[in-house]
């Protein structure tokens, strides 16, 4: 066992992040997630042994296109964004899925829409999952729900996006940005040769070229074009699902959260246990692709679907059963997060119904 | 024996190119393929390619390239030059691509002294979408969206942007100079200023722009040999050629 | 000693940037039509091989050499 700290989750992350080997960090401030750019800076100045890059983007529409220009060199390379500046970057977004670039980004939910707030919220669900910008294309979605578990899948990001060679999306949310907890950091990941990655831009000299286009020549070239990207995206459907099953084998009512919701609902599932009410619960760790098969062969329970949101995932839910069960949902606005008694409020709701 | 006058350069592939006849992006596109051969930038460069008529560049050669989003390329280009500084990065854009949509990203790549090079074709009119109003159109001239009999007009849309000026402001540009391609001696002038901002860049100073005014026949509506007396006659009127600024011996 | 302009014929066109440029008025347009349906010039005799054509033409079709 590794040395434990108490740390805040933006900061924890990003100390993860220079672990994994990203030593270049491209972004603007932006609440709850400015530690993170922070975090760098002061790192870029202190640690000069590291060769750490911090750069203060002019806005996130540029800087999601430095992360792109970077990682097309081999380079591993991130930004972390909130909301407003999270809309701002899904041109790049975009961008990367087409270009097959290995970007990461980390969305620090805040609730919206607009200019918003700036508390916890996971209203950015569907931005980060079905796709915000333009196009068909896919990005993989974590969704940790503890600074544990944050650190680790902040080093996981990079592995996947570089597997892939896929932008991928580490939803965060203020709660988590904003906590400290007891944390394990993960330790320092050997480095591959940028230039050895496929396609690093690096100079061909007489060989081969790299490029990276992400522009159509004609109908049939584009439709091959997205049917590679296509294929890519169903051997991550199929290879990368991840979620967490509690107490499923006796339930009769099952949560569904993910991120800092699951964490009340983990208590709210705890208290409901000790009131004699079987309640388990599935928690989504990977948000796309998401996990369908953790609703397979599930008959003749209540799922309860809690999120920071309007409902955003129940409806990923509801895809997962087929719309053969029944779902309910549980959600709350405005940037306040409920506390265990008001999800147990709304579990013996359902306990007591009569269906 | 055959002694060489002239010979397509060696980095170019046997593509032909997709611009229309007379149109300056080839000659400018031509003069970097030169100087890619004669300053051995194959080996080490990046070409950092924009959105419009040129988006199709970097199949012409045998060079790594990125092509940008809309007005990005000074970002991406960015991100590549501080990945790793030792690479050779020549950014290219357009109007409609470096005035309008990457407006910002261009001034702050200049602010910030990249150290890249900044290759500008500035022809006063979008390309590729079909000859509308770019921000370096001329007052008067006319655009599908600036139409004839007025054109382009003041309350409407306010005046040409002058970049090399407007960048020569700041300290992280180190060099800005305005040239055209609109004959030979100034196709020889413009490769010379063009080489020099490569080789700015090779030293490791700030960063270099070259503004190129480029003719649009297409985009003009014009006879291409005409259009090459449209930037005499009222192009560099409104655009000055010369070196702006050359702050290269202050940067050493 | 023969000095040579030679167009890569399906390359140009039409522009007419040599034809202006050529100090020895060496070339002239052309009758034949190309794939793009371009007319590319035509060489006639006088050339002092100083290249100006070549380094004029926007699409790189023109190669200058001397030849003995």
């Amino acid at each position: 066992m590794g040395k434990k700290e108490f740390l805040q989750g933006n900061q924890a992350m990003a100390e993860s992040a220079i672990r994994a080997g990203c030593k270049l960090y491209f972004g603007y401030p932006i609440t709850p997630s400015s530690e993170v750019p922070e975090y760098y800076a002061k790192a870029m100045i202190e640690r000069p042994e590291e060769g750490i890059t911090f750069i203060q983007a002019e806005t996130e529409v540029s800087a999601f296109n430095m992360v792109a220009g970077a990682v097309a060199t081999g380079h591993r390379a991130m930004t972390a964004t909130s909301g407003p500046g999270f809309s701002l970057g899904q041109e790049a977004v975009s961008y990367m899925s087409a270009g097959d670039l290995p970007g990461v980004i980390v969305e620090v939910m805040r609730p919206g829409p607009g200019d918003g707030e700036i508390l916890a919220s996971q209203g950015d669900y569907f931005q980060a999952v079905k796709g915000g910008g333009h196009g068909d294309y896919q990005t993989l979605v974590l969704a940790p729900y503890s600074v544990q578990e944050l650190c680790e899948l902040m080093q996981e990001s990079f592995e996947l996006a570089e597997k892939y060679r896929n932008p991928v999306i580490l939803l965060s949310d203020a709660t988590l940005a904003k906590m400290r907890e007891s944390v394990e950091l993960p330790g320092y990941v050997e480095q591959k040769d940028p230039a050895s990655k496929p396609n690093a831009l690096r100079g061909c000299g007489k060989n081969e070229p790299h490029k990276v286009v992400t522009c159509g020549d004609g109908p049939v070239q584009w439709e091959e074009f997205n049917a590679r990207l296509q294929a890519k995206y169903k051997r991550i459907a199929e290879n990368e699902v991840r979620y967490a099953t509690y107490n499923l084998e006796d339930a009769e009512i099952i949560l569904v959260a993910f991120g800092s919701m699951a964490r009340v609902c983990e208590s709210a599932m705890k208290m409901a246990r000790e009131k004699g009410l079987k309640v388990g619960m599935i928690r989504p760790i990977s948000l796309w692709p998401f996990p369908d098969k953790a609703f397979e062969g599930i008959t003749g329970k209540k799922f309860l679907v809690c999120e920071l949101n309007a409902g955003q995932m129940v409806q990923d839910v509801k895809l997962a059963v087929e719309n053969k069960r029944d779902v309910y949902f549980y959600g709350k606005l405005g940037g306040t997060t409920p506390s265990p008694k008001n999800v147990l409020a709304e579990i013996e709701k359902l306990g007591g119904e009569s269906k | 024996m055959r002694k060489y006058v002239y010979k397509r350069p060696e980095v170019f592939t046997d593509a032909i190119t997709t611009y229309c006849g007379g149109c300056g992006h080839g000659i400018v596109n031509k003069l970097m393929a030169e100087l890619i051969d004669e300053m051995g930038l194959q080996e080490n460069g990046i070409l950092v390619w924009p959105i419009g008529c040129s988006c199709l560049s970097d199949r012409y050669y045998d060079m790594d390239a990125y092509m940008a989003l809309h007005g990005r390329a000074p970002a991406a280009a960015t991100g590549i030059k501080r990945a790793d500084p030792s690479k050779c990065v020549i950014v290219y854009q357009g109007d409609g691509d470096l005035v309008s949509e990457g407006m910002a990203e261009i001034m702050h790549a200049g602010i910030r002294g990249e150290k890249f090079t900044v290759i500008f074709i500035n022809n006063a009119i979008y390309g590729m979408t079909g000859a509308q109003m770019a921000p370096t159109t001329l007052l008067g001239q006319t655009a599908t969206t600036a139409p004839a009999p007025l054109g382009r007009i003041v309350d409407n849309s306010g005046y040409p942007v002058k970049m090399a000026e407007i960048l020569a402001e700041l300290p992280g540009v180190i060099y800005s100079e305005r040239v055209t391609v609109n004959s030979p001696q100034r196709i020889i002038a413009c490769k010379k200023a063009l080489k020099k901002a490569i080789q700015l860049q090779l030293d490791g100073k700030g960063m270099s722009f070259v503004e190129v005014l480029s003719p649009c026949p297409t985009g003009w509506k014009m006879a291409p040999t005409k259009a090459l007396d449209w930037i005499d006659d009222e192009m560099t009127k409104v655009y000055p050629l010369g070196v702006i600024k050359d702050a290269s011996k202050e940067a050493e | 000693m023969k000095n040579v302009v030679e167009i890569d014929f399906n390359r140009c066109k039409e522009c007419g940037y040599c034809i202006r440029f050529c100090p020895k008025g060496v070339l002239s347009k052309g009758e034949k039509v190309n794939k793009k349906g371009y007319y590319p010039p035509v060489v006639g005799d006088g050339c002092i091989a100083c290249g100006t054509c070549a380094r004029v033409c926007p699409d790189t079709a023109i190669t200058v050499y001397k030849e003995d």
